[in-house]
């Protein structure tokens, strides 16, 4: 979908501002939605491309405006209502009204903490070989999805070197929509400046976005 | 940072106590209905606090200043070269990629879409990694973006800047810097700062450590 989230190349939000000696939570609260959402992952109600899109389909104003772990707390409690996790009175209540359903193992407990805290892999079997090697120029589509995608609006309709082949992994495109894995080829593709932001680049910059197959075509 | 004042607008009934209220609200709920053991959210916390850090990524990169062969094997498939010192530094997932900076490249790393991170080896993301400023500007103005860290690199430096758009994740290996020959590892990864590991920072030089 066209959303906020997709800022690449927006103008308009000011410096950098990195903050010394940084906390890695800032709040208490926030390092238990960091933890909730990691424990939530074990039980494989949505993937990580449901709940991307979740956040996407935040109103705008309501995105650019609240904290990040915000978010990620109106995502999860959102899409444990939506699964039939929790129900939105138990949520108003602030407490359990019912016992849960389809609970098919116990609770996250300390034995699970290392399935959540290292990344799982996303390589599925390939669907059939590569249409693309390094070394090949490619066009992205110019797509432009209600739905989930992780092609960019600032890299679409461009043409760009494909620099390497990453394997098969689960299309974000197709999970997100409920659609299954469909697994796809990924490739990193790097770009000219010049060729996406016209001929007053940066000089000497070169971006790549890691492009799924269905992204792009051949020049 | 946008993103962070608006916190700290509220005056009574802030964002913090009532977001304090409103994730132990459902804390509760989960642990009630048995879904978490709330002992295993603190130890998550706990291991993002002190264990899951750039002390990680800054042992690789440090190792892979002494040793070679093992660089090679960082940059070939860094999952795999960091899985071969596993003991040492702790498991590493799927799909890391380590990029290596030179005299004449420098690499940067961004997720424009959201927020991914090279988390195994560099912990849970800063701020301004996350930021609408840093994500809208470094593809397309990285030299001003490095001007806010304070970064000035040489005119005829390439730069280069990896959108992290799928599950692939991306690390960059500084380069070392010049007076630490005959270093040990431990010593060479003090030199490694988290934003190095980024690109929008360089390896400390041996008079910056104290």
């Amino acid at each position: 979908m066209d959303g906020v989230h997709d800022m690449g190349g927006m103008d308009g939000f000011g410096k950098v501002e990195p903050e010394p000696n940084e906390p890695v939570f800032h709040h208490r609260w926030e390092g238990r939605v960091l933890a909730m959402s990691r424990a939530i992952g074990v039980f494989r109600a949505w993937t990580i491309d449901t709940s991307r899109y979740a956040i996407e389909q935040m109103a705008p104003a309501f995105y650019l405006s609240r904290p990040y772990y915000e978010k990620w707390f109106v995502r999860n409690q959102n899409l444990l209502i939506e699964k039939g996790i929790i129900d939105a009175d138990e949520v108003a209540a602030g407490r359990a009204l019912r016992p849960a359903k389809n609970l098919t193992r116990g609770p996250f407990s300390l034995d699970d903490i290392d399935k959540v805290t290292k990344r799982g892999s996303f390589y599925r079997p390939a669907q059939g070989p590569a249409k693309f090697k390094p070394g090949d120029r490619v066009r992205t589509k110019n797509i432009h999805p209600h739905t989930h995608t992780r092609l960019p609006r600032y890299a679409r309709g461009h043409v760009g070197v494909v620099e390497r082949l990453h394997g098969t992994h689960a299309f974000p495109d197709s999970v997100a929509s409920g659609k299954g894995d469909d697994p796809q080829w990924l490739y990193t593709v790097r770009f000219d400046a010049q060729e996406l932001w016209g001929a007053d680049a940066e000089p000497g910059l070169k971006i790549s976005i890691e492009a799924f197959e269905p992204y792009l075509e051949h020049v | 940072m946008a993103e962070h004042n608006h916190e700290h607008e509220h005056g009574e009934g802030s964002t913090l106590t009532e977001m304090d209220l409103r994730v132990r609200a459902l804390e509760t709920i989960l642990t009630d209905k048995g879904y978490i053991d709330p002992a295993a959210l603190d130890r998550i916390v706990e291991l993002y606090e002190t264990k899951i850090g750039p002390h990680i990524g800054a042992q690789v990169i440090a190792k892979a200043w002494c040793d070679p062969a093992f660089k090679q094997a960082l940059l070939d498939d860094a999952s795999k070269a960091v899985a071969t010192i596993a003991q040492q530094v702790g498991r590493v997932g799927e799909h890391l990629i380590a990029v290596e900076n030179t005299p004449r490249l420098h690499n940067m790393i961004v997720c424009t879409l959201c927020s991914c991170y090279p988390t195994d080896v560099l912990g849970l993301p800063p701020t301004w990694y996350k930021s609408f400023a840093y994500r809208s500007r470094v593809v397309k103005e990285p030299r001003a973006v490095l001007a806010d860290f304070g970064v000035t690199l040489p005119a005829d430096t390439e730069i280069r800047v990896w959108d992290s758009t799928a599950e692939t994740r991306y690390v960059v290996v500084p380069m070392r810097p010049a007076g630490t020959e005959g270093w040990s590892e431990a010593q060479l990864a003090k030199l490694v700062t988290r934003d190095s590991m980024v690109g929008t920072g360089l390896a400390q030089n041996p008079s910056e450590v104290v």
